[in-house]
């Protein structure tokens, strides 16, 4: 079981408390009625999957409720950092870790 | 090849057992074939099984990284079933359903295909309802189905608290009578040796590191220990790494890669025989021929390629199961382990062409598969041997995503098996 960290109430707690809501930095297009079907597709349905490095979205659904990003390593699974929503990650490659 | 019957098993008794053919052959791999398939899974064998005897396209090598059927085909708990809501889901798991009903001798290796019926619980007035859509929408496409109440529920299966003191009271399910079970190691070990046996090279231990594309066209795949392998076409069947493979190539597909555990008990006596699924608690359960019950749990939310869960995703299953079964509060549990499953966001798979020339995706069979591996093969073979879609086929393109073709089976597949 993880243990994470949630930046708003800054305290870790059990991932039972937690739900993944997948890829971030997804941004929603400006205009959704000027997209093509493709990219509103791409937009809707397609992700990285990344085996290695992701960002991705959580939620402290049973806490604060609030949502935050996480760098973690999906082999691993090991949770390289945490991060507010609006920020950018500073873990990007596996490099970056040594 | 060596043909096997109870003659043939009389015979090597007299010399004890030592003179048995090999059950397929280790070639080293040549430089060019007509068709690659990356992927040693049931899925993947299956498919050249059937390039080979309904196509005739005879050189083909199937590129496994490990070993032949240890992926999802070794993790998964065996339901085969095809009461699907969808038409188009409906064919192609109904007719997966009639080659698995000739599969034993089709293949002349027995996958002990078990027709021991499957049974959707309903625990919910929602439920019900979806239930006698889901029956009656099977009925018209020509799959067995019916509806039960409570009272023919615990007829079938005795040893199940149907009582009005649960929890999540049980108010029917549907019952697919052919719908059951078969041997996993068995499914991809007949498709690897009836495939050898049409010439087909299964090349074990080898992974395909990279995928060579010219003028975005794929003309061949790069190896780790044998180098580059020009190829005509190639067929992509590596399920939970699907996503990585079509990184390689350029694209993304609408996958997730989520770890799917599962557990089983040690063996007991006779108890259960049939299987009993339950979205609403999610759980499902089974007993193999051994007597272990095999449990089947969720996925975990996050993605992962661990290959292993969260204790927390397995606790929940044991609760339901108990629920519904207090009898199995002391049975001891054996192993519990996970697989990586593509999930598709319409739950359904993804049988395509690709943005590649000639290079062909099969995946996104998430966390039900298994009762695919005869029809998912079957119409892949014809899908790369025409180098365009099978009609059962078509509907699964992955350019449903763009267009917005979405084939909604969570109903159906509402709980991961
Ligand atoms: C716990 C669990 C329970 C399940 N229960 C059920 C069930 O009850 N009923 C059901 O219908 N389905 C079930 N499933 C789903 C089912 O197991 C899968 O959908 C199905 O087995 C997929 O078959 P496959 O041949 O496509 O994949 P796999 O058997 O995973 O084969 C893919 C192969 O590709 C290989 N590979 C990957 N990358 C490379 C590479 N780069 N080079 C070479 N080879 C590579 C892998 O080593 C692997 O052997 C379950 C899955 C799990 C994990
Ligand atoms: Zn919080």
């Amino acid at each position: 079981m993880l243990s994470i960290y949630c930046p708003h109430c800054g305290e870790h707690r059990e991932e039972e408390e937690f739900h993944p809501k997948g890829q971030a930095h997804i941004v929603r297009p400006l205009d959704p009625e000027s997209c093509s079907d493709k990219e509103w597709g791409q937009y809707l349905y397609f992700r990285k999957n990344t085996r290695g490095l992701h960002h991705e979205l959580w939620v402290h659904a049973a806490g604060c409720r609030k949502f935050f990003n996480i760098t973690r390593d999906t082999v691993s699974y090991e949770i390289r950092e945490v991060y507010l929503i609006g920020e950018q990650p500073s873990v990007t490659s596996d490099r970056a870790q040594s | 090849m060596q043909r096997y019957s109870g003659f043939g098993l009389l015979k090597h008794s007299l010399s004890h057992h030592e003179n048995w053919q090999r059950a397929w052959r280790n070639p080293k791999p040549k430089k060019h074939y007509d068709v690659i398939i990356i992927g040693g899974g049931g899925h993947g064998l299956a498919t050249a099984y059937y390039l080979a005897k309904e196509h005739n396209i005879t050189n083909v090598a199937v590129i496994e990284k490990g070993y032949l059927g240890g992926g999802n085909t070794a993790r998964n708990t065996t339901i085969v079933r095809s009461n699907y809501l969808w038409d188009e889901a409906a064919h192609l798991y109904e007719h997966a359903m009639n080659l698995w009903e000739g599969l034993s001798q089709d293949l002349n290796y027995n996958v002990m295909f078990s027709q021991r019926g499957v049974l959707n619980l309903g625990h919910t007035l929602q439920d019900m309802r979806d239930i006698q859509r889901r029956v009656n929408a099977n009925r018209l496409n020509g799959i067995d189905g019916e509806v039960l109440d409570t009272q023919q529920v615990q007829e079938i299966v005795p040893l199940m608290d149907c009582s009005a003191n649960t929890r999540y009271p049980v108010l029917g399910a549907s019952w697919q009578p052919r719908a059951g079970v078969a041997r996993h190691d068995a499914v991809a070990w007949g498709y690897a040796r009836g495939a050898d046996s049409y010439g087909v090279d299964l090349i074990q231990q080898t992974e395909v590191v990279d995928l060579i594309i010219e003028d975005g066209a794929i003309t061949g795949v790069k190896t780790d220990r044998h180098g580059i392998i020009s190829a005509g076409r190639v067929g992509s069947v590596v399920a939970g790494n699907s996503g990585v493979m079509a990184k390689k190539a350029g694209f993304e597909l609408p996958l997730e890669s989520h770890p799917l555990q599962a557990l089983v008990s040690e063996p007991i006596k006779p108890v259960l025989d049939t299987v009993v699924m339950s979205n609403h608690v999610h759980g499902y359960v089974s007993q193999s021929d051994k007597g272990d019950l095999v449990i089947g749990a969720g996925i975990d939310g996050y993605n992962g390629y661990g290959q292993r869960g969260s204790y927390g995703t397995i606790e929940h299953t044991v609760q339901a199961i108990i629920e519904l079964f207090p009898m199995f509060s002391r049975v001891r549990m054996n192993r519990q382990w996970g697989g990586i499953v593509d999930t598709c966001p319409d739950a359904c798979p993804i049988i395509s062409e690709t943005p590649v020339e000639n290079l062909f995706f099969n995946c996104g069979w998430g966390t039900g598969g298994f009762k695919a591996t005869p029809g998912s093969g079957h119409v892949f073979a014809a899908t790369l041997a025409k180098g365009k879609a099978h009609p059962l086929a078509k509907p699964f393109s992955m350019y449903r995503f763009h267009d917005g073709a979405l084939i909604d089976e969570h109903g159906a597949a509402g709980v991961a098996h």
